[in-house]
């Protein structure tokens, strides 16, 4: 079980000032749970990623894991996909996993399976964006994640590839049953790919809304009963939702960044 | 991936060694003087110092002089480097004491350390240290404040233990610099090694160099240059630039 609770996060804006980005927010995820939170531009989404990750750890509330605070077996996928460039593709996978037996083993396999045997031994430079993405995407599973985290990890590629992508982790996450916190302001990809959406207002950011769905799986952004749900959703919280009206409606949000 | 000698590279690189040579000759056969000999006396002198054992051995221990000062300054110029690029208040602590010693003349350094520590080999290398540390220290401050903070956060999100973080995400980021300071540092030691054997040491191709300047033997004097740019070379072209290519083969 994933808690989070953040009385109130912080940090200096570029005057310097204090600007609250996290206010009162609360979320819970059940174990395996595909959540999604969705939320504007500067609601705080990418913030509470980093102190759920623990990669800021100056904030007033808890993040708990199990009971404890989660320390081993995250997996992070950021907004870019990060790789280290002078590490090969497999080595990139290698630096989280370790370089025991298994871990080699585990990781040949999953980019194997993942159409990334061809270049386990390219660069990453070399590589297409997408390519790329499904490298940071192997790098996140090979060290089987109790907690999985993502930064509109799909933002700013063509949309059959992010599609490709989302289909790729709803399969390594069905079968490693790992909690999935994803972040975006798209409610769309949200809607393919969630058990459940959280919504954000806007800053300082707290949760608003919670819809769970049980739209059987695979789902796409673009088909019908996504854009059906999307545009219900919209018409039932036009106040709630205003933010993302602009952002989700006119592409399926993949290409526009 | 590029050969190893572009070939027209090499020819190039062999003109021009030739060029140096004629141009070379035809000075030492228009002048006649003693001051300048021809090549040929030259190379002469550097088979009679070789066979007699007298240039390897002087060579050997300058070799040595100049290995152990690079190593020093290298890593200690590194800590403060990366120190300094890493805490604001520390590089505002030190950045005085950088200014300065980028700026005392390496002969202050030389004889102060012979005064206060002695004539010997310890206070000769750290007399050549002293003098490069500030220009490591500068290059590699440069670098650790060029450090990509995303990377770093991918090493701090997955938890990488320390070293891995050290050796394979953080220092590769400083390679570039390190390269250049080892580049420069190692063209500023040659230099500065000689100074301080000439100054207090009784071997090593900087005594040679003095001894022959006494008699006026330029063939000597040249014989040992020669072979010092020799090595300069070498340690360039076997030792720097693999080194450098292996570094940034992902760059490709």
């Amino acid at each position: 079980m994933l808690e989070i609770a953040i009385r109130r996060k912080s940090y200096p804006d570029r005057g310097g000032q204090p600007h609250l980005a996290l206010s009162g927010l609360a979320l819970n995820a059940a174990p395996g749970e595909f959540v999604c939170v969705v939320g504007p531009s500067g609601c705080g989404k990418s913030t509470l990623l980093n102190v759920v990750g623990g990669l800021d750890r100056d904030v007033d509330g808890r993040v708990s894991l199990g009971g404890a605070a989660p320390e081993h077996g995250i997996g992070f996928m950021f907004q870019e996909p990060r790789l280290m460039p002078w590490l090969t593709v497999l080595d990139n996978v290698l630096l989280v996993a370790g370089q025991s037996d298994a871990a080699q083993r585990r990781a040949r396999d999953l980019l194997g399976a993942m159409g990334l045997g061809e270049v386990m031994d390219a660069f990453p430079g070399r590589l297409s964006g997408g390519m790329q993405r499904r490298v940071a995407l192997a790098r996140a599973f090979v060290i089987e994640p109790k907690l999985l985290l993502m930064d509109e990890p799909f933002v700013s590629l063509d949309v059959p590839t992010a599609n490709r992508l989302r289909a790729m982790l709803v399969e390594l996450w069905q079968r490693c049953r790992c909690t999935v916190l994803f972040v975006t302001h798209d409610l769309r990809e949200a809607l393919s790919l969630a058990d459940r959406v959280c919504f954000l207002s806007a800053a300082p950011g707290r949760v608003v809304l919670e819809y769970p769905l049980a739209l059987p799986r695979p789902r796409m952004p673009d088909d019908a009963t996504v854009q059906a749900l999307q545009a219900s959703l919209l018409a039932q919280h036009p106040e709630l939702l205003a933010g993302l009206a602009t952002a989700g409606t006119g592409s399926d949000g993949s290409a526009d960044d | 991936m590029k050969p190893l000698f572009p070939r027209g590279d090499g020819w190039v690189r062999l003109a021009s060694l030739l060029g140096f040579l004629a141009l070379w000759q035809f000075l030492a056969w228009l002048l006649q003087s003693t001051s300048l000999p021809a090549p040929a006396v030259v190379f002469g002198r550097v088979v009679d110092e070789t066979v007699s054992l007298a240039l390897p051995w002087h060579l050997a221990i300058t070799l040595a002089r100049v290995v152990v000062s690079f190593l020093l300054a290298m890593a200690i110029g590194t800590a403060i480097g990366i120190a300094m690029g890493r805490w604001r208040q520390l590089d505002l602590l030190l950045d005085g004491w950088l200014v300065l010693g980028l700026n005392i003349p390496a002969l202050v350094t030389i004889i102060l350390c012979y005064v206060w520590f002695g004539l010997n080999d310890a206070a000769a290398i750290f007399a050549v240290a002293v003098n490069k540390i500030p220009t490591v220290v500068v290059t590699v401050r440069e670098g650790a404040r060029a450090i990509d903070r995303n990377l770093m956060q991918v090493a701090h999100a997955y938890r990488l233990p320390r070293w891995r973080t050290l050796t394979r995400v953080y220092l590769p980021q400083l390679y570039p610099y390190l390269m250049a300071a080892a580049r420069s540092g190692l063209s500023l030691i040659w230099k500065i090694v000689l100074v301080v054997e000439l100054l207090g040491r009784s071997n090593g191709i900087g005594f040679q160099l003095n001894m022959f300047f006494q008699f006026f033997d330029i063939a000597g004097i040249l014989a040992y240059t020669l072979v010092f740019a020799a090595i300069v070379l070498i340690v360039e072209a076997a030792a720097l630039r693999p080194l450098e290519r292996r570094l940034t083969r992902w760059r490709g």
